[in-house]
């Protein structure tokens, strides 16, 4: 009877198992809340977060993304150096982000999709000390390597595609190295990052 | 989606001002608003944002987070009408629930316990509901103090200024305290964003603008807006089948 009950358990939760991208949303926040409330140095907190999350991250779609119609006249050299470039933009902006606002808790909304499905939204909530929460959704899509994240919108406001108009305007004046080159410079310039006491 | 089915007036003094300047189709006064973002970063970085650091640094955080609430329980009052005006009853309703409690078991609005009590805020303006009635954004416009808008959001402010509370105090010298008071608040609470706007913005102009016209778009759809075709997106070239 014991057998059969965990049987049927075993059933139920394979049945009732969330979607490959809302789990992995959902395992990563998790680590990550933990990570910044275990790591009390900034800069170590910041290490770890990246080292767990940015696996999951797609930067070439992202960067594809924000640099939008001019990417398909940039060479693959350009390419490369685009998303070098936006990468460390990107990390350094995120994970500031992060400690920032030291999440508490992360609130990972039910996904409902088909199995068909290779381009998704996860929507979550993040409860932060002494404000509103914050909604911080997820895009992801199924590549070869698996589910990746390929936009983050926090308050509404994508990380990504929020870069489009500036990329837009450089490259209409100075062209696409103008844009690799005003990415560089603005990735030089961004040390450790000061933030007001909170 | 929003560009097909702004008013006709807006629509096509978009259309103009896109042909005109070949700039930005949104932001056809861009000259302008470029002039007015120094003007309003300026006074910022001379006077409020070292006010508002001084705010933080003297008041403890709980005291700020009680003040903050009292703020945004005043504007539950706005929050009403507009989820009203918006046909939204449930959240209308959530609104009124939320400041006839925190009124009073949260003494005056310092004490925001429905917010844990599983009862969020609702917010809105009158700016979201021109938009929830058919009204595109018109054209971007950043204002004297206020800073980034648009012409339909910045029409939907004498509307909510009416809702207001304090707004309709009948001394002048009272609401001038009031509204300092809530500037420097306000700006106490975003000193953590600016920071991370200045490091993330490349062009921090462009970065507000794009910022806030994405946000609205966000919570006019209250947090779930649906996908956009995206004719920019170089990895889906053809356009979606109707």
């Amino acid at each position: 009877m014991k057998k059969l009950l965990l049987l049927l358990g075993l059933l139920a939760n394979l049945a009732l198992a969330a979607p490959i991208p809302e789990e992995m949303v959902r395992n990563t926040s998790k680590d990550v809340v933990d990570i910044l409330k275990k790591e009390k140095n900034d800069r170590k907190a910041r290490e770890q977060v990246q080292a767990r999350v940015l696996p999951s991250f797609d930067f070439g779609r992202m960067t594809a993304l924000a640099v939008g119609r001019h990417w398909r006249g940039a060479s693959p050299d350009q390419r490369t150096q685009l998303t070098d470039e936006f990468r460390q933009l990107l990390v350094r902006t995120y994970s500031s982000a992060l400690t920032t606002y030291k999440a508490q808790a992360v609130d990972v909304k039910p996904l409902k999709i088909d199995d068909a499905a290779t381009d998704v939204t996860v929507l979550t909530e993040v409860a932060v000390a002494n404000q509103q929460p914050v909604s911080i959704n997820y895009s992801l899509r199924k590549t070869e390597q698996g589910w990746k994240v390929y936009d983050v919108i926090v308050a509404g406001v994508s990380l990504v595609t929020n870069y489009r108009g500036t990329f837009n305007e450089t490259v209409q004046a100075s062209g696409l190295d103008g844009l690799v080159k005003l990415l560089k410079e603005k990735n030089q310039s961004g040390g450790a990052l000061k933030t007001d006491k909170s | 989606m929003d560009c097909l089915r702004p008013s006709l007036l807006f629509c096509s003094a978009l259309l103009l001002a896109g042909c005109a300047t070949g700039g930005n189709p949104k932001d056809p006064w861009e000259s302008y608003n470029r002039a007015m973002y120094r003007f309003n970063t300026g006074l910022d970085d001379y006077l409020i944002k070292p006010v508002a650091r001084g705010y933080n640094y003297v008041l403890p955080a709980p005291v700020r987070q009680g003040l903050g609430n009292v703020y945004n329980n005043l504007a539950e009052v706005k929050n009403i009408g507009n989820n009203l005006l918006q046909g939204k009853g449930e959240y209308a309703a959530d609104s009124f629930a939320r400041l006839l409690v925190n009124s009073s078991f949260g003494i005056g609005g310092l004490f925001d316990i429905m917010t844990p009590a599983g009862v969020p805020v609702r917010e809105e303006d009158f700016g979201q509901t021109l938009a929830v009635w058919g009204i595109g954004d018109g054209p971007y416009v950043v204002l004297p103090l206020l800073g980034p808008s648009t012409v339909r959001d910045s029409a939907g402010l004498g509307t909510d200024y009416f809702m207001g509370v304090l707004e309709n105090f009948d001394s002048v010298r009272f609401r001038n305290g009031y509204y300092a008071a809530r500037t420097v608040q306000k700006r106490s609470e975003l000193l953590n964003v600016t920071t991370l706007v200045d490091e993330a913005a490349l062009d921090p102009y462009s970065f507000a603008r794009d910022g806030y016209l994405q946000r609205r778009r966000f919570v006019i759809y209250d947090g779930n807006p649906p996908r956009e075709y995206d004719p920019d997106d170089p990895e889906t070239p053809e356009p979606p089948a109707k």
